[in-house]
């Protein structure tokens, strides 16, 4: 490890989510000027899935993206832009290979289990292992991070970042890191928005498989009726818990990311010069909202507080009108897109 | 959401570090991002997943104190790890960590062994060994 101080001028801003906040943060570095939003759309990020085969800590996964890593690849196709990848198996050759490219004076992204990175409250650390940060400078043993669902920088210690990046489990992070080695100036981000935008419509509408693209929220809706008498109580609520928090915890935005999709919608509105785009920008919203009170009914029922006649049925139809309207939305969307 | 219905219902989540940015409408329609101490069904529903966690840690520590798991076992736990993902950690195969939550066998373990258990769940040998005060 070279012994010089480093700090790479990186111009952190706090985002929703933290892959999109990523790219968006480390693409104005390099000069491009994307939203969170925008990144998000040209990158197609917006996916619902519900899969009952596979569980996380022995719950279901939902998920209301496309799979973690596959923003910024979908994004960096789109734009052009290329992208150094690189995963290690040895932890000091990991922390050369960094304090390297932070040498050269680029900052670097890296996937982390938000379990190891003590900077976080204590809440959110469970083992997570798809966190995406960036660092961008080195003084002594102390790391400097912009973490994109923090509204400043902060600092980790370079034994805590190790474990951070070394961590096991769902997935393995294996050192995991990246940086931009050329970033087009000239990206046409018209064309890149309009074919994200196309992306996502056509697989919310199309994707073959119950439980994939808008369709899987209503065989979410015929699994979530029948939880209470296949699970019991106490299970029943646990997997409803984890609904609400992977629909709202910490980076999606809010409403599964369905406000970002919204915020990505009407600007693309103006940059395509597709005003009707401000339209479906509000109907996405509307949307959202119906999924906000999803949440809000299924956090009385968790809480134990809830209404008399809410229960797991009620919160079924809630989720078969919401895939209702999603599936039009999108039907429509990739339609006119 | 429209910006004024932003929720800012405060559990002490974020422990006062900051706010996250949710994204709404603002009175011209167009999309904003807002600040947010939390929403209450979030809030329940995070407590509810430490309430698990909380209560595994519980039942560990009763196994350890009838004699029936060792301390690592209530460690284990605390780290929220099974045997498998603390397998991984130990380059051990997952029978071998969870013949080591009977006490018998961890009790005849090295010091080597047991450094490794210890740094894998960022704690000392010392506190390893026993059960927090």
């Amino acid at each position: 490890m070279s012994e010089r101080e480093i700090v790479v001028p990186f111009d952190h801003q706090q985002s929703a989510h933290c892959e999109t906040g990523v790219i968006s943060n480390l693409m104005r570095f390099h000069g491009l000027r994307v939203s969170e939003p925008m990144a998000f759309g040209i990158g197609s990020g917006l996916f619902y899935s519900h899969m009952p085969f596979l569980k996380l800590n022995g719950i279901p996964v939902t998920s209301y993206r496309i799979l973690p890593g596959h923003i910024f690849k979908r994004f960096s196709r789109n734009i052009g832009v290329e992208m150094k990848r690189m995963s290690f198996r040895d932890q000091d050759e990991a922390m050369r290979e960094l304090d390297k490219v932070l040498d050269q004076g680029l900052p670097v992204g890296m996937l982390t289990s938000v379990f190891y990175l003590p900077y976080l409250p204590k809440a959110y650390r469970f083992h997570f292992n798809a966190h995406n940060i960036v660092v961008f400078g080195r003084k002594g043993d102390e790391y400097l991070v912009s973490d994109p669902v923090m509204d400043g920088t902060t600092t980790i210690h370079r034994t805590a970042l190790i474990r951070a990046r070394f961590a096991k489990g769902t997935p393995n992070t294996n050192g995991r890191m990246y940086y931009p080695v050329k970033v087009p100036t000239d990206a046409d981000l018209k064309k890149a928005a309009a074919k994200g935008l196309r992306r996502v419509a056509r697989d919310m509408a199309n994707t073959p498989l119950p439980m994939f693209g808008s369709k899987g929220i209503p065989y979410l809706a015929g699994k979530l009726r029948k939880y209470q008498e296949k699970l019991g109580d106490r299970r029943a609520l646990l997997y409803l818990g984890n609904l609400i928090r992977m629909q709202e915890e910490i980076g999606t935005g809010g409403a599964g990311f369905r406000f970002m999709f919204a915020a990505f919608l009407q600007e693309a509105a103006t940059l395509l010069d597709r005003p009707e785009l401000r339209e479906k920008a509000k109907e996405m919203t509307a949307i959202g909202d119906q999924w906000r009170e999803f949440a809000f009914e299924a956090g009385r029922m968790v809480k134990g507080r809830s209404e008399a006649g809410s229960s797991f049925a009620t919160l079924a139809d809630r989720l078969v009108a919401i895939g209702v309207m999603e599936q039009r939305f999108f039907k429509d969307l990739a339609r006119t897109s | 959401m429209r910006k004024e219905d932003v929720p800012q219902d405060d559990a002490n989540i974020l422990e006062g570090k900051f706010k996250v940015v949710k994204y709404a409408v603002n009175e011209n329609g167009d999309y904003v991002v807002v600040p947010s101490v939390g929403w209450e069904p979030e809030n329940v529903a995070l407590e509810q997943a430490w309430d698990v966690v909380h209560e595994n840690v519980a039942d560990a520590k009763k196994k350890v104190l009838a004699g029936e798991s060792s301390t690592l076992a209530y460690h284990m736990e605390v780290n929220m790890m099974d045997a498998a993902l603390l397998a991984q950690h130990m380059n051990l195969p997952a029978r071998t960590v969870k013949k080591h939550l009977q006490p018998s066998e961890f009790a005849a373990l090295d010091k080597a062994l047991l450094q490794r258990y210890a740094d894998a769940l960022m704690i000392t040998i010392e506190e390893l060994k026993k059960l927090p005060e």
